[in-house]
């Protein structure tokens, strides 16, 4: 029996191990089709995806609009700027006047927690959530478990540290379910300013040290630092925070041969992953990107129905 | 002259005289009359059969949003107060969040008049502490009470600086009134929708830490050892807060407490799904919080049960759950709810229960009712403590329906409210 998605992608803390792994499989299968010199297949055409993004966002919408036309969906993107949003109009209104224009799915990012699993409940069209609030982005968590996959094989028994402001992030929280489902033991690590609460409930490690996750982890995953977090008081300052949890060389020096270095990007160099770091061998930065696309490309096309052996069923060009 | 109301064969409850037994209860001329067996009343009076239902003072909530003046569309002084006899409550103490605000004595008297026109359960306002509730200017506690507030508080905007709260409190004292206050430290709550836990951090919600609610609770207690005022602690919702009530209780201090039914009945899973009807402020919170606020309503370390009835429109929950506002709907399922999760449980027995919703809350804010003796109000609810029911908010009469509580059975609700001699709900109509 083929696991299937369900209707919608919120989330990777609702899928279980067999339905990852499709995703994964599929995708897989998938990355090839971005190599050709004919980038596309026909497997959604005839879809229509509307991309709705009320939150800036460069390398996602780009991702996503690649996978959708590299499968040959009609696509619309809407930004908050543009949008009757700024009008005033609730989220729960645009989706519906959305709909009632018979769309096939949306992929949303919001600044708001649950704002996918909201909008799925309220309307027919397939939801894929592509970053909600401090909640999930689990595209991005399945995109970095690909990537992870290529490089050791197996996820099975793989140490990764997420690094870095793990309170105000949705790529952790999506990568802590994913990578704990498929059997990698998963650790966090930051300043206990920028830790959830209870976090270690989750079945995670706690560093408070970057030197200890690094000489743990098989894999670091270096999380992207907001501006913010220090005008609003979490840490004193970037400066400092590189000096006690940026990932540097030197401390690398003291890591296992093997270990890669993950970022979701965009990052700041210097303040949470030094250039040598980011640019250097360890890095898998940007096959996590190349990945980003063959992931988008097999989540559309199982929510939208597809099956495992796709190239058996929507065929090639 | 409205005629008068005999009771007649109801179990009759009175905490306020520890009377407990088969009895019938004679009304005249707005008072109760006679409480006793077999009781002759005169021709012409209302017999009304309360034989296996209970008889007792009416229900009294001291902490409801009537959301008049300024915010109609989610309830007004007459709908409240429809919604408040239903539930068998026969008064409530309104609080001054409204827009504008209860910070002077023509808005008090405004919403007394409403009250009176209505002409369901008795509404007492309450005044802001400070004007505008801006936390710097006190209000003028002498004319809001001339006016009829039978308390202060600013509620929804906590009084914040300490000074503040020590005036509040001192200057009180002056009228004999408590000052109510909504425990938060905004610093640590601010942005917050939930409590800070393990659900928080699984949904990616900003927290609010039961410290923040705590950390005011024990700056209270500790104004209201320095200055001899009576600070009453609205809807606590922590076992540290109970813990710190517990030790101000031994000490001898005038300090009171609230609870809500959603407080002792739901946690911080109520909030999975992102269900907006969950909530609200202060946030649902742990199961070993749930259990302390039990505990507390048991040993009587909080005092009352209080509703913070607190009506939304449809549209404002049905946001994502960040931008939704908080709060639920309370009067008409308050006594289901405590019935069904305290009395059912052993927890409390049924005369505790009035003690807790009625004749408790009319002492703490010097009300007139919770009582059944001779020369009392005739304030009193029927209530049925054995009916099972199933919450439909749409036959809510409150303007609004923003409950976690739909679909429920509870057990227990209240059959006919009687309001200064006079009928003010009857569940068979007649």
């Amino acid at each position: 029996m083929t696991p299937r998605l369900g209707k919608d992608l919120t989330g990777l803390e609702s899928l279980t191990a067999e339905q990852i792994g499709l995703i994964l499989d599929t995708a897989e299968a998938f990355k090839e089709v971005s190599e050709r010199p004919i980038k596309k297949v026909p497997a959604l055409r005839g879809k229509t995806i509307v991309n709705l993004f009320f939150e800036a966002s460069t390398r996602t919408r780009i991702s996503f609009e690649f996978a959708e036309k590299r499968l040959s969906a009609d696509t619309v993107n809407v930004a908050t700027g543009v949008s009757s949003v700024s009008k005033g109009e609730t989220l729960v209104d645009t989706a519906r006047n959305l709909e009632a224009m018979r769309i096939d799915m949306v992929v949303i990012r919001h600044p708001a927690s649950g704002s996918a699993d909201f909008l799925g409940k309220r309307i027919r069209s397939n939801v894929i959530n592509a970053g909600d609030g401090k909640h999930e982005h689990p595209t991005q968590g399945l995109l970095d478990m690909l990537t992870l996959r290529d490089r050791f094989g197996s996820l099975d028994g793989l140490k990764v540290a997420i690094c870095g402001d793990v309170l105000h992030s949705r790529v952790a929280r999506s990568n802590i379910w994913g990578l704990k489902k498929l059997g990698a033991e998963v650790a966090v690590c930051g300043p206990p300013s920028l830790m959830p609460r209870n976090v270690s409930e989750l079945g995670v490690e706690v560093f408070t040290r970057i030197e200890d996750a690094i000489g743990w982890a098989d894999a670091l995953n270096v999380l992207r630092l907001q501006l913010e977090r220090m005008t609003s008081g979490f840490i004193p300052s970037l400066r400092e925070y590189n000096r006690v949890f940026g990932v540097t060389r030197e401390r690398l020096e003291r890591a296992s041969d093997t270990l890669v270095v993950l970022h979701p990007g965009p990052m700041n160099r210097g303040v949470e992953i030094d250039s040598d770091v980011a640019d250097g061998p360890r890095s898998v930065i940007l096959p996590q990107v190349t990945n980003g696309v063959a992931i988008r490309m097999a989540v559309l096309y199982l929510l939208a129905g597809g099956g495992p052996d796709w190239q058996h069923q929507g065929g090639s060009e | 002259m409205t005629r008068p109301i005999l009771i007649r064969g109801g179990r009759v409850i009175d905490p306020s005289r520890n009377s407990d037994g088969i009895a019938d209860v004679y009304l005249q001329d707005g008072k109760v009359v006679s409480v006793g067996r077999n009781i002759v009343g005169e021709d012409g009076a209302q017999i009304i059969d309360a034989t296996g239902r209970v008889v007792a003072p009416g229900l009294i909530d001291l902490h409801v949003h009537l959301r008049e003046p300024g915010q109609e569309d989610r309830e007004t002084v007459a709908t409240g107060a429809m919604a408040a006899a239903a539930g068998g409550f026969t008064a409530v103490c309104a609080m001054p969040n409204t827009d504008p605000v209860l910070d002077n004595q023509g808005a008090i008297g405004f919403v007394i008049s409403q009250a009176q026109k209505a002409g369901k359960a008795r509404v007492y306002p309450i005044g802001t502490v400070s004007l505008g509730q801006n936390g710097e200017t006190l209000s003028e506690f002498g004319e809001l009470v001339g006016a009829g507030a039978v308390a202060v508080s600013d509620d929804g905007r906590p009084v914040m600086t300490s000074h503040m709260m020590r005036t509040a409190l001192e200057y009180a004292r002056t009228f004999g009134i408590p000052v109510a206050d909504h425990c938060e430290d905004m610093s640590l709550a601010h942005g917050g929708s939930m409590h800070e836990g393990i659900v928080s951090t699984r949904l990616g919600l900003k927290g609010i830490p039961s410290a923040a609610e705590e950390i005011m609770v024990a700056r209270d207690i500790i104004l209201a050892e320095l200055t001899g005022g009576h600070v009453h602690l609205c809807h606590m919702s922590t076992r540290g807060s109970v813990e710190l009530i517990r030790r101000a209780k031994d000490k001898g201090l005038k300090v009171t407490a609230e609870a809500t039914p959603h407080h002792f009945t739901l946690t911080h899973e109520a909030c999975e799904g992102y269900d907006t009807n969950a909530k609200m402020n202060p946030p649902l919170r742990e199961a070993e919080d749930r259990e302390a606020i039990r505990q507390g309503l048991k040993d009587g370390t909080i005092d009352v049960i209080a509703t913070d009835h607190a009506p939304h429109h449809y549209d404002a929950k049905e946001r994502e759950f960040d931008e939704a506002p908080n709060g639920i709907v309370g009067l008409e399922t308050a006594f289901g709810l405590t019935m069904s999760e305290l009395v059912l449980s052993g927890l409390l027995t049924l005369p505790e229960l009035v003690y807790r919703m009625s004749t408790l809350p009319a002492r703490l804010f010097r009300l007139p009712g919770g009582s059944l003796a001779v020369g009392a109000p005739a304030d009193v609810v029927i209530l049925d403590p054995a009916v099972q029911w199933v919450v439909e908010p749409g036959a809510f009469f409150s303007k609004s329906r923003n409950t976690p509580f739909a679909g429920r059975t509870l057990t227990g609700r209240a059959d006919l409210t009687i309001v200064r001699g006079r009928v003010v709900w009857d569940r068979s109509g007649t």
